[in-house]
């Protein structure tokens, strides 16, 4: 097998993406815990009535409890908080994964619901920070050849972009 | 003997039950998501099981940080629906197999598989919403379900060929069951979706379409696609898309694509459905007992050779 073993962080390479790998879990362990607690509608309650006061239970940075008190989503992803558990302090405000979304893109949400309407982010430039979008032109390539193709090709396709990322 | 007849795999997308829960099926928004599905349910009401194993992910509800196991097998004779954050949803409890699945337990360890076994377990939209749109809105669920929650949260989630061969395993196991039941695997999540960072929305649907044919045709050659090509091809969270190897490894290697559905989006996620028959199956219940029992040493005779 040819195929290069990934290195362990090359999906940091992916833009506007924080993934909730066991580091970010570690260091978040705070943020989730946080979250988790407001499973309970008491303590949904309990923060509501005293933010600040309520996180001193938790072990947490102070940037952490900055980007909680903030609501600044992206931030507490990239200080190890995970989609799934911050989504819970955005229930607590009443705001659906959808609004969370929005939000984290810098968009409105008029125009985040629109675009997702209208098919959604494209992948198409959107695949590495390092301009390494290899898979975007065999895809751009792939769109000429004929259907049957589509199997071999994105085969191809994976093969050559590990190559270059080695 | 038990058999798995059939796997079905579908998005389960939250806002999707959310519009189930709040009555908003027939707003176009969301009529077409839900008209997508009137044939699965069709599919699913002629096929009637007598257990469903459901391969999904816990997002944050039964379990947190503190305990992650990468594949959990529900053991329990029920499972409650978890509460989100906005109240549990209001739909059956959902009842399990604790037989079949304590016998699928064992000898999936036995056979290299180092399953957690759960006996007290809250199920949240992962499960629930595929049940609603593969069975509507019963007052119960119609057969029992064996949950099997995989971790696909905190990075790495198992690998695709690690899901495929735990199919293979859950399937031996299922043909080992001395009880005559018939089986339907779902594999649940995806399609392409990011729901977290400035990169949130992202959609990829040639990426999907290609899943679905190479999950028909190419199975292990789909299977064995790295993490890396999900996150960024179909988005951080497109990564769940690893279990539904579980349910295709669950199948015979040659399968019969029935039905399948697929529409963009529902709330941030592609939806994706597809339905595939082992081949030589399905029917009339007590009919399809006899003819599923020549089908699957037909189907062993032909894995043999293949291998
Ligand atoms: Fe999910």
């Amino acid at each position: 097998m040819a195929k290069a073993k990934p290195a362990e962080n090359e999906y940091e390479d992916i833009p506007g993406t924080f993934v909730f790998n066991a580091e970010r879990s570690r260091e978040g362990y705070g943020i989730n815990m946080f979250c988790m607690s407001l499973m309970k509608d008491e303590n949904r309650k309990a923060f509501k009535a005293d933010e600040a006061g309520y996180l001193k239970k938790f072990t947490l940075t102070p940037d952490q409890t900055d980007a909680i008190l903030k609501r600044d989503y992206n931030r507490m992803l990239e200080l190890g908080g995970n989609i799934y558990f911050t989504a819970k302090l955005g229930a607590t405000d009443g705001h659906s994964f959808r609004h969370l979304a929005a939000v984290m893109t810098g968009s409105t949400q008029e125009d985040y619901a629109a675009m997702m309407l209208a098919g959604g982010r494209s992948v198409e430039g959107n695949r590495s920070k390092s301009g390494n979008d290899a898979p975007a032109k065999k895809a751009a390539a792939k769109k000429a050849a004929p259907k049957t193709s589509a199997k071999p090709g994105s085969k191809a396709k994976s093969k050559s972009s590990a190559k270059k990322r080695k | 003997m038990a058999k798995i007849i059939a796997g079905l795999a579908s998005s389960h997308v939250p806002a999707i039950g959310a519009a189930i829960d709040n009555k908003q099926t027939e707003d176009p928004y969301w009529k077409r998501v839900f008209s997508g599905f009137e044939k699965t349910k069709e599919w699913m009401a002629k096929v009637n099981p007598d257990v469903v194993i459901g391969i999904y992910n816990d997002h944050a509800s039964a379990f947190s940080v503190e305990i992650i196991p990468t594949f959990a097998l529900g053991c329990a004779a029920e499972f409650p629906p978890a509460d989100e954050g906005w109240g549990p949803r209001p739909v059956p409890i959902v009842k399990g197999h604790p037989k079949l699945a304590s016998h699928i337990a064992t000898s999936a360890i036995l056979d290299g598989f180092d399953l957690t076994i759960v006996n007290k377990m809250e199920v949240d939209h992962g499960l629930t919403v595929p049940l609603n749109l593969a069975f509507g809105s019963p007052t119960e669920w119609p057969c029992p379900v064996i949950p099997l929650a995989v971790n696909v949260v905190q990075y790495p989630p198992p690998t695709g060929k690690r899901c495929f061969d735990l199919g293979r395993a859950i399937r031996k196991a299922v043909a080992s069951y001395p009880e005559d039941l018939r089986v339907v695997v779902f594999g649940t999540g995806g399609m392409s979706h990011q729901i977290s960072g400035p990169r949130a929305g992202l959609i990829n649907s040639k990426f999907d379409k290609s899943f679905l044919d190479r999950l028909t045709k190419d199975p292990k050659g789909l299977a064995a696609m790295p993490h890396l090509e999900y996150m960024r091809e179909a988005g951080a969270e497109g990564i769940e898309l690893v279990m539904w190897h579980v349910m295709r490894g669950a199948l015979d290697d040659h399968v019969r694509e029935v039905y399948r559905f697929y529409t963009v989006p529902a709330s941030n996620t592609a939806v994706g459905n597809i339905i595939l028959e082992n081949v030589g199956k399905t029917g009339k219940k007590p009919a399809a007992k006899k003819k599923a029992k020549t089908a699957n040493k037909t189907a062993k005779k032909g894995l043999r050779k293949a291998a």
